[in-house]
C-alpha cells in the first residue's frame, strides 16, 4: 500500500469508506466541512454507497440509525454545537444497539464558541453525552496515521459490541496533513439477525429503547452495564513515551499530546526527564495503566485544551498515590512545544 | 357454506390494543394492515412507529418495525429506503411528531421526494402525554395547555399539513381523510393502498393524514368525537386529495426509461 499524503478530515473519510461505510449523513458546520465533502464526493462512488445532507444533525443521526438498523455500515460527522444536537440519537442508538461511528471534530465552547481546536467535549464524549444510563467508546486520535486506523477500528469495535462509536479529534487534526497508509480492512463481522429487512415469510422483528416496565427496563440497563463493563476491561489503548527514566509525567491526549512532545524533546534537550501518557481510548480510560505508572513515578501534569476534565479521570485513576498538576489552555487557544515546555519548568520548579 | 366477510388481518397481531375506546389509532392500524395483506407487502414492509400512543404500534403490527424518537421517523424512514429501496417503508405519526417537533424531518423528507409513505394521526392533541395542545388544536379549542381555549394571538393558528406539504416539490401523493364514518374508514383505506402503490412505484414521497378521534383527551363520548370530527375539526381540515401527480411521476419514470 502505497503512502498518500491527506488531510485529516479526507482521512476520516477515506478510511471509512475503505472499512466499508456505505451511508453517511451530515449537515454543514466548521470545522469538519472537509469530511462532509469528501463522502458527498466519494461514498456515492464506492458499490451501494449512499450520501444524504440532511437537514439538520438531529435528522442525520436518525438516518444513519435508520440506515445501520437495515443492516449498512454507517458515519455520521459533526463539531462540538451540532454533536450536542445528536446526543438524543446517540442515546437512542445506544439504547436500541445500533452500530454506527460518529466524528466529532471539536471546536471552542461553549456555546458557538469559535472554530479553532479545543478539547472541551471531553466530558460530553466519555459520559455518554445524551441522556439515560449508556457510554459510548471514544477515541482520541493524535496523527493523521492514527486517524485512518482508528477510524477503520472504530467500525468494527461498533460492530462487535453493538454500540456508538465516537471518534473525538478536533480542528486542528482535522486541517492537519500527513502521509498515511491505509491499512487492509477486516472483513465485516455482523449478525444477521440483528438487521431489519423486512420480516419475509419469517416472525416480524422489532428494534425499541421504550421498555415501559421498570423491571425489564433495568434488566436492558444492565445488560448494557455489562457490555461496557467488557468493554472497559479489554479494549483499552494507551500510548507510554519516554516514561521508563521520567521524573514525571505529563498525560495528555489527542493534539495536546503532540505538542506536549515537542515539549518534552525540549525538556530532555535541557536535561528534564519528562514522559508522556497519552490514553487512545479516552472511554474506556486506561486507568489501571495509568496507575501502573505511578508506581514509580509520583508526579504528574495533566495538560488539557480545556479547562480540566479528563483531569478527573486522571484523579480517579491514581486515588491521591501522586501528585497531580494541571495546565489548561481551553477557548481554541493553542500552545506551541516551546511555550509548554516553559510552563512545564515553572511548574516542577515551583514545587523542588 | 359460510362466507368470511370479516377477519383480522394476517399482518395485525392477535392482541388486545392499549388504546382507549372509541380512539381512531386502532382503526388505521387494522386498514393498514389490510392493505399490507392485500398487496402482499408484509415480508417487505418496514414501519416506523413514533413516540407518542402509537409507539407501541410494533405489538399490532406485525411487519418488521423500529421505534425512531420523536418526531425523527421521516428521517430513520428516509435511512432505511435508502439502504433497502426495495421494501414498504412507512412513517407513523402524531400531529406533534409530525408539525411540530418532527416539522423539519418531515418536511426535507417529503422535499427530496424520499420514496417512503406517512401515516398522519391528526386528533388536536397530544393524546400520550394527556391532552395538550397540539399544533393543529383548533382555535378555541379546550386543552390542558390552552385551558382557557387555543388564542392565535399566544398560541397561533391550527397548522394544515396537507396544504403546506401539497406545495412541495418532492410531495407526490397527499391525501386527508377521516376514520370517523364506516365511509370514511374505507376512504382511508384506499388512500394508504394508493400511498403504499404510489411507493411500491418508485413514484416518490406519500402521505395520508387522517382525522381520528381522541375521546379521552377531547372529553366525549366515542359517538360525539366521530361527530365532533364531521362538525368541526373536518371543517377546519377538509377532507380530499390535496395533489396527486402519480401519473406525471410515471409518464416522468417512462419517458426517462
Amino acid at each position: 500500500m502505497n503512502k498518500v499524503l491527506m488531510s485529516g478530515n479526507n482521512i476520516i473519510g477515506e478510511a471509512a469508506i475503505r472499512a466499508g461505510c456505505r451511508f453517511y449523513a451530515g449537515y454543514p458546520i466548521t470545522p469538519q466541512n472537509e469530511l462532509t465533502e469528501y463522502m458527498a464526493e466519494h461514498i456515492r462512488q464506492a458499490e451501494g454507497g449512499i450520501f444524504i445532507q440532511s437537514e439538520s444533525e438531529i435528522a442525520a443521526i436518525n438516518m444513519i440509525a435508520g440506515a445501520s438498523a437495515a443492516g449498512l455500515r454507517v458515519m455520521t460527522s459533526s463539531s462540538s454545537p451540532g454533536i450536542s444536537l445528536k446526543q438524543e440519537g446517540i442515546s437512542s442508538m445506544a439504547a436500541c444497539e445500533l452500530p454506527g461511528v460518529i466524528v466529532n471534530i471539536v471546536r471552542g465552547g461553549p456555546g458557538l464558541g469559535n472554530i479553532r481546536p479545543s478539547q472541551g467535549d471531553y466530558f460530553q464524549a466519555t459520559r455518554g453525552g445524551g441522556h439515560g444510563d449508556y457510554r459510548t467508546m471514544v477515541f482520541g486520535p493524535a496523527t493523521c496515521q492514527e486517524l485512518a486506523d482508528l477510524t477503520m477500528d472504530a467500525f468494527d469495535y461498533a460492530d462487535k459490541y453493538r454500540t456508538p462509536v465516537m471518534i473525538l479529534a478536533d480542528g486542528m487534526m482535522g486541517q492537519m496533513m500527513e502521509p498515511v497508509i491505509f491499512k487492509k480492512p477486516k472483513p465485516r463481522q455482523y449478525n444477521e439477525k440483528f438487521v431489519l429487512r423486512g420480516a419475509g415469510t419469517g416472525k416480524s422483528k422489532f428494534i425499541h429503547g421504550l421498555i415501559l416496565d421498570p423491571i425489564d427496563m433495568e434488566a436492558h440497563n444492565w445488560k448494557l452495564f455489562r457490555k461496557y463493563d467488557v468493554i472497559k476491561r479489554k479494549e483499552f489503548r494507551f500510548e507510554e513515551y519516554l516514561t521508563d527514566d521520567a521524573e514525571f509525567v505529563i498525560v495528555a491526549y489527542g493534539t495536546a499530546a503532540r505538542i506536549a512532545k515537542g515539549a518534552i524533546k525540549r525538556l530532555r534537550e535541557n536535561n528534564i526527564k519528562a514522559g508522556l501518557f497519552r490514553p487512545i481510548t479516552l472511554w474506556p480510560f486506561p486507568e489501571l495503566q495509568l496507575r501502573a505508572v505511578s508506581e514509580k513515578i509520583k508526579k504528574f501534569i495533566v495538560f488539557e485544551m480545556s479547562t480540566g476534565q479528563m483531569l478527573e479521570d486522571v484523579r480517579l485513576a491514581l486515588q491521591g498515590y501522586a501528585e497531580i498538576q494541571f495546565h489548561g489552555r481551553p477557548g481554541g487557544a493553542v500552545p506551541t512545544p516551546a511555550e509548554l515546555a516553559n510552563v512545564m519548568v515553572k511548574m516542577c520548579d515551583k514545587n523542588d | 357454506m359460510s362466507k368470511i366477510i370479516y377477519q383480522r388481518p394476517e399482518s395485525l397481531k392477535q392482541r388486545i390494543y392499549h388504546y382507549c375506546p372509541g380512539c381512531g389509532h386502532s382503526i388505521v392500524h387494522r386498514v393498514a394492515c389490510e392493505v399490507i395483506d392485500e398487496m402482499g407487502i408484509r415480508g417487505i414492509t418496514i414501519g416506523v412507529p413514533p413516540a407518542g400512543c402509537a409507539v407501541l404500534a410494533y405489538h399490532y403490527f406485525d411487519v418488521d418495525m423500529i421505534e425512531a424518537p420523536h418526531g425523527r421517523g421521516p428521517a430513520m424512514a428516509s435511512g432505511i429506503k435508502r439502504s433497502l429501496p426495495d421494501r414498504i417503508v412507512f412513517s407513523y405519526q402524531g400531529d406533534g411528531d409530525l408539525a411540530a417537533i418532527g416539522l423539519a424531518e418531515s418536511f426535507h423528507a417529503a422535499n427530496r421526494g424520499e420514496n417512503i409513505t406517512i401515516i398522519f394521526i391528526n386528533n388536536a392533541v397530544y393524546g400520550m402525554t394527556g391532552g395538550q395542545m397540539a399544533p393543529t388544536t383548533m382555535l378555541n379549542q379546550k386543552t390542558t395547555t390552552s385551558p382557557a381555549g387555543r388564542k392565535q394571538i399566544l398560541d397561533g393558528y391550527p397548522v394544515k399539513v396537507c396544504e403546506i406539504f401539497s406545495q412541495i416539490g418532492g410531495a407526490t401523493y397527499i391525501e386527508r381523510c377521516a376514520v370517523s364514518s364506516p365511509a370514511g374508514v374505507k376512504k382511508t383505506k384506499k388512500a394508504i393502498r394508493k400511498a403504499f402503490e404510489c411507493q411500491q412505484n418508485k413514484l416518490g414521497f406519500s402521505m395520508v393524514e387522517i382525522l381520528s378521534m381522541c375521546p379521552t383527551n377531547w372529553k366525549m363520548s366515542s359517538v360525539d368525537s366521530c361527530k365532533w370530527i364531521d362538525d368541526v375539526l373536518g371543517k377546519e381540515f377538509p377532507l380530499g386529495v390535496f395533489k396527486d401527480e402519480t401519473t406525471e411521476r410515471k409518464n416522468e419514470e417512462e419517458a426517462h426509461s
